[in-house]
């Protein structure tokens, strides 16, 4: 029991990380980010070849390595969700909801099937393995890599949620989200802040990528196919647009996922997610924390 | 709400195009030509190979037109259409190898079966913005992928084998070029089907739901019946292709539905151009075509084809061949307060496009 809350947890973290970008990036220019999946796949393919570029790691200096490739990573990702943004969304800032919709299974296409071409369409095995002891609380047995990642991903999202809400960019962002137009009008630069919003959101999709890439050690060029479906469930579950609803539906969907496939069977847990989906998207489409938008003209 | 209405590519007049080149292409015997086309392309080429893969051809058109209905009328993005043709392959498959039934005596079922697909997913996320269709849709796609894979009536991952041919009146037609001219035909009926529910008060009021629901539902369109209707035919477009490609392969396992193929198909109806039945054939045609030439490629193809999307979107949002904007011109002595019956407009395009 407990040990299914802990894995529920640690796996919903992940969820969470990359729920973030999805929510922010729709809260914003209410736009479906097809690609962000993607991006999480990237940042692991970027860290696999930064790793593998170096050569052998030392067991004990593999924490500290994994720390550095994960900072500029988040720096490489964030820079590709910006030049996604730049190149397929910014000229269709104004068109049809479908066209923009099409153009983001574009862009996830060229990003799943680029990486597929230039890394080989083979699994990779990721070169820093995270190994450490483990030990038993509550009957959970919890490995230090975990608390590790565990304790990345907390720092990121409080980071980010103080940022949203301290700084004055963060105070654009929230401005933007509620009234684009009025937001132009009092001066802010909306093409800039939309920028950083693609950066951030794709940064935490990209360490997201890292970290999974060390915690399973194998990455393959479909790996953020579903995985964006799920971060997207998350920020779902949390109400979409919402900072701290996606956390909470990452984290949410990860314990619902942990409890489903233990009741199921293993292989009907992706099948579980989807019909959470729906099930959400029925009975309380807003989310849990989501406020109530008319969609009325 | 204003800034989203484009009037500039609202029809500037009523009438038929001027110059030579648009009457040829909006010429009401093209559909004729296409077809003369499907039907003398054995007598050019007639191996094996090459009948594979003008079947496979010929049932991606019937896929494509049946997307266009979704998302060329009515403009809802479906990203997992390929799971309607897994549920009509694996209905057709299962029942025809439970009760050896001749094939096309599943049809029946496979339409009851894509229709009740199509309302558990449309019936809840079509109340929703059209973002939300797109993301449950894919989802949608992947729950009958995993579902074939995991259940054992579908044979898990080796899917099932030994799906019957295609029987009509006691009749085998399941040798490469009498099954090839069978989908030929079949695929004629339900493209010109598509087209003419694209011409019909219903294709009317998608395409007034694509412009401007709020509009439409102002208008007194039931927007959401509007819209499960295009689903659901969709849906039913998609579960005949799968009958014809389980009968085509006589074999079919999880692998065949993945979301590659949706996307393909996707892409044959937004390059071709959404909305014109014409152009979704042609760029169905080219999709389905173009690996076969490409293969040395490897996966640099669909790094091309995802480019090609994002830039047909930029460039060229409404395809290479688009829908025009205007409608055919009405007879003049039809009064206003009669109105057009429901005869009148296919009168007036009789010798419509396959």
């Amino acid at each position: 029991m407990t040990q299914l809350i802990w894995n529920g947890l640690f796996v919903g973290s992940f969820y969470a990380l990359i729920a973030l970008g999805y929510s922010m990036v729709y809260g914003i220019i209410k736009l479906l980010n097809f690609a962000h999946g993607d991006i999480y796949m990237l940042g692991a393919f970027v860290g696999f070849a930064m790793l593998s570029s170096v050569g052998v790691i030392p067991a004990s200096m593999s924490i500290t390595a994994l720390l550095i490739v994960l900072l500029l990573c988040m720096l490489v990702t964030g820079g590709i969700g910006v030049g996604i943004e730049y190149l397929a969304y910014r000229p269709l800032r104004n068109s049809p909801r479908l066209a923009v919709l099409i153009t983001a299974v574009g862009a996830s296409f060229t990003l799943e099937y680029g990486v597929s071409a230039v890394a080989g369409p083979n699994p990779k095995v990721f070169p820093v393995r995270l190994e450490g002891d483990s030990f038993t609380v509550l009957g959970a047995r919890i490995s230090v890599p975990q608390i590790v990642l565990m304790v990345i991903a907390v720092l990121l999202m409080v980071g980010l949620n103080s940022y949203i809400q301290r700084t004055s960019m963060g105070r654009a962002m929230r401005a933007i989200a509620l009234d684009t137009k009025g937001s132009l009008l009092m001066g802010i630069n909306v093409n800039k802040v939309i920028t950083w919003t693609f950066f951030i959101g794709s940064a935490l999709a990209g360490a997201a990528g890292v970290m999974a890439g060390a915690y399973y050690g194998k990455i393959d060029f479909l790996m953020g196919f579903i995985i964006g479906l799920k971060a997207f469930t998350a920020a779902v579950i949390g109400g979409i647009g919402n900072i701290k609803g996606a956390m909470l539906g990452g984290l949410l969907l990860g314990l619902l996922e942990a409890f489903g496939s233990q009741w199921l069977g293993g292989q009907w847990r992706d099948v579980f997610t989807f019909g959470v989906l729906i099930a959400f998207l029925t009975l309380k489409p807003t989310g849990l924390l989501g406020e109530r938008v008319t969609e009325r003209v | 709400m204003s800034d989203n209405v484009d009037t500039s590519r609202a029809p500037r007049r009523i009438g038929k195009p001027a110059s030579r080149v648009s009457r040829l292409f909006e010429s009401r015997q093209l559909g004729w030509a296409a077809f003369a086309i499907a039907v003398l392309f054995p007598f050019v080429l007639a191996s094996n190979y090459a009948m594979s893969i003008g079947t496979t051809a010929v049932i991606f058109i019937l896929l494509a037109s049946g997307l266009n209905i979704v998302v060329g009328y009515c403009g809802l993005l479906d990203l997992g259409y390929i799971a309607f043709m897994a549920v009509g392959a694996y209905t057709a498959g299962i029942l025809s190898k439970a009760w050896e039934l001749p094939i096309l005596f599943t049809i029946p079922a496979v339409v009851g079966m894509c229709i009740l697909a199509g309302l558990i997913i449309g019936g809840p996320t079509l109340r929703l913005r059209s973002d939300y269709l797109a993301i449950v849709t894919l989802g949608f796609g992947e729950i009958i992928r995993l579902t074939a894979n995991n259940l054992s009536v579908t044979g898990g991952p080796s899917g099932i084998y030994g799906i019957p041919g295609v029987e009509l009146f006691g009749l085998d037609l399941s040798a490469p070029v009498p099954f090839y001219y069978f989908c030929v035909v079949v695929v004629a009926l339900m493209v010109l089907g598509s087209a003419r529910l694209g011409k019909s008060r219903l294709g009317r009021a998608w395409r007034f739901v694509r412009e401007d629901e709020d509009a439409a539902e102002a208008m007194g369109i039931h927007t959401y019946k509007v819209k499960l209707a295009a689903y659901i035919f969709g849906a039913i477009w998609g579960g005949i292709g799968g009958v014809l490609f389980a009968s085509h392969l006589s074999a079919i396992s999880p692998q065949s539905f993945v979301f590659l193929q949706s996307a393909l198909v996707l892409m044959a109806v937004v390059l071709g151009g959404m909305g014109n039945t014409r152009g979704v054939v042609v760029g169905a045609v080219v999709i389905s075509l173009l690996p076969e030439f490409l293969r040395d490629l490897g996966n640099l193809r669909y790094v091309i084809f995802g480019v090609v999307l994002v830039a047909v979107m930029v460039l060229r949002p409404q395809g290479f061949w688009p829908s025009r904007a205007y409608e055919p011109e009405q007879p003049k002595d039809v009064k206003d307060d009669a109105g057009p019956g429901p005869g009148a407009p296919v009168a007036t395009a009789k010798e419509g496009t396959p």
